[in-house]
């Protein structure tokens, strides 16, 4: 079961830069690891990240095998109308998660 | 290695020594080419260089307004803190593009390639990410301009990623 944990200021103010969090629980497996018996462990990866604030993308990220298990990343947007921020993760093996979170912008 | 000590046996004092240092030199070049067998896949600096073009193209990429906030001794390499912030108005006019990290000796060089826009009002990511080895990670930041700024930060790492093993 995958969960995604994101963090948005529930409240801004109108222009004020906010800052999202997101964090995913994800293996994370690069493809260049070896099982016990010396077999190759194919790759799972989460390949990419995006993020849109009512409908319009505002961030999106290519991830490779060298982010750590569990992807965190941040980054910041500037509040400017209230609504829904939707974040969307997909990756190796029709991975695919979404989450989103409300914004009341004052 | 029977074989060898009849060798040995057979030689004055002199050539043994020879043998044994040929023996040994031959030894340590076999080590040498088995080591290198076994990781093909390793990011060299050529690699990264090579990912690097791919991304900026035949444009320069000048040094500064991009910093890297990276722990400079990390004991273990599976998670790493990083931080990318670069220096920018934001605004319609004068933002940043795109960040992109590349390191020179993981299995392969990127790390994160993050796309924002004039909307981000900062210019900055974080993330956490694995280091096979002690390296130099290059941050490139591409502008509205079209202009590319990087920075590097030198990591120590005691601990790999991607060596560990599996129980």
């Amino acid at each position: 079961m995958t969960r995604a944990l994101i963090n948005v200021p529930p409240k801004a103010k109108r222009g004020q830069t906010i800052e999202i969090k997101t964090l995913i629980s994800h293996i994370m497996e690069t493809g260049y690891r070896h099982d016990n018996m010396g077999k190759p462990i194919p790759r799972d990866i989460i390949t990419q990240l995006t993020c849109s604030y009512n409908g319009e993308e505002i961030f999106r990220a290519d991830l490779y095998p060298a982010i750590a298990a569990n992807p965190f990343v941040t980054f910041y947007t500037v509040a400017t109308e209230s609504g829904t921020i939707a974040f969307e993760w997909t990756g190796d093996n029709g991975f695919h998660e979404t989450a989103s979170a409300k914004i009341t912008v004052e | 290695m029977r074989k060898n000590k009849k060798v040995e046996i057979m030689m004055d004092h002199d050539s043994r020594e020879a043998t044994r240092r040929d023996m040994l030199l031959a030894g340590l070049a076999g080590l040498g080419a088995a080591l290198i067998k076994v990781e093909p896949a390793a990011a060299t600096p050529e690699s990264m260089r090579r990912a690097i073009r791919q991304v900026v193209g035949e444009a320069s990429v000048r040094k500064g307004k991009v910093t890297i906030d990276v722990p400079p001794l990390v004991e273990n390499g599976n998670t790493v803190a990083l931080a990318i912030e670069v220096e920018s108005p934001m605004t319609q006019q004068d933002h940043v593009k795109a960040i992109h990290v590349f390191n020179e000796k993981n299995p392969q060089p990127n790390i994160i390639s993050a796309r924002l826009g004039p909307r981000a009002g900062r210019g900055r990511i974080t993330t956490r990410f694995r280091l096979a080895d002690t390296q130099t990670i290059v941050a490139i930041a591409e502008l509205s301009d079209g202009s590319f700024w990087s920075a590097s930060a030198d990591v120590i790492v005691t601990l790999a990623a991607c060596l560990e093993d599996l129980s």
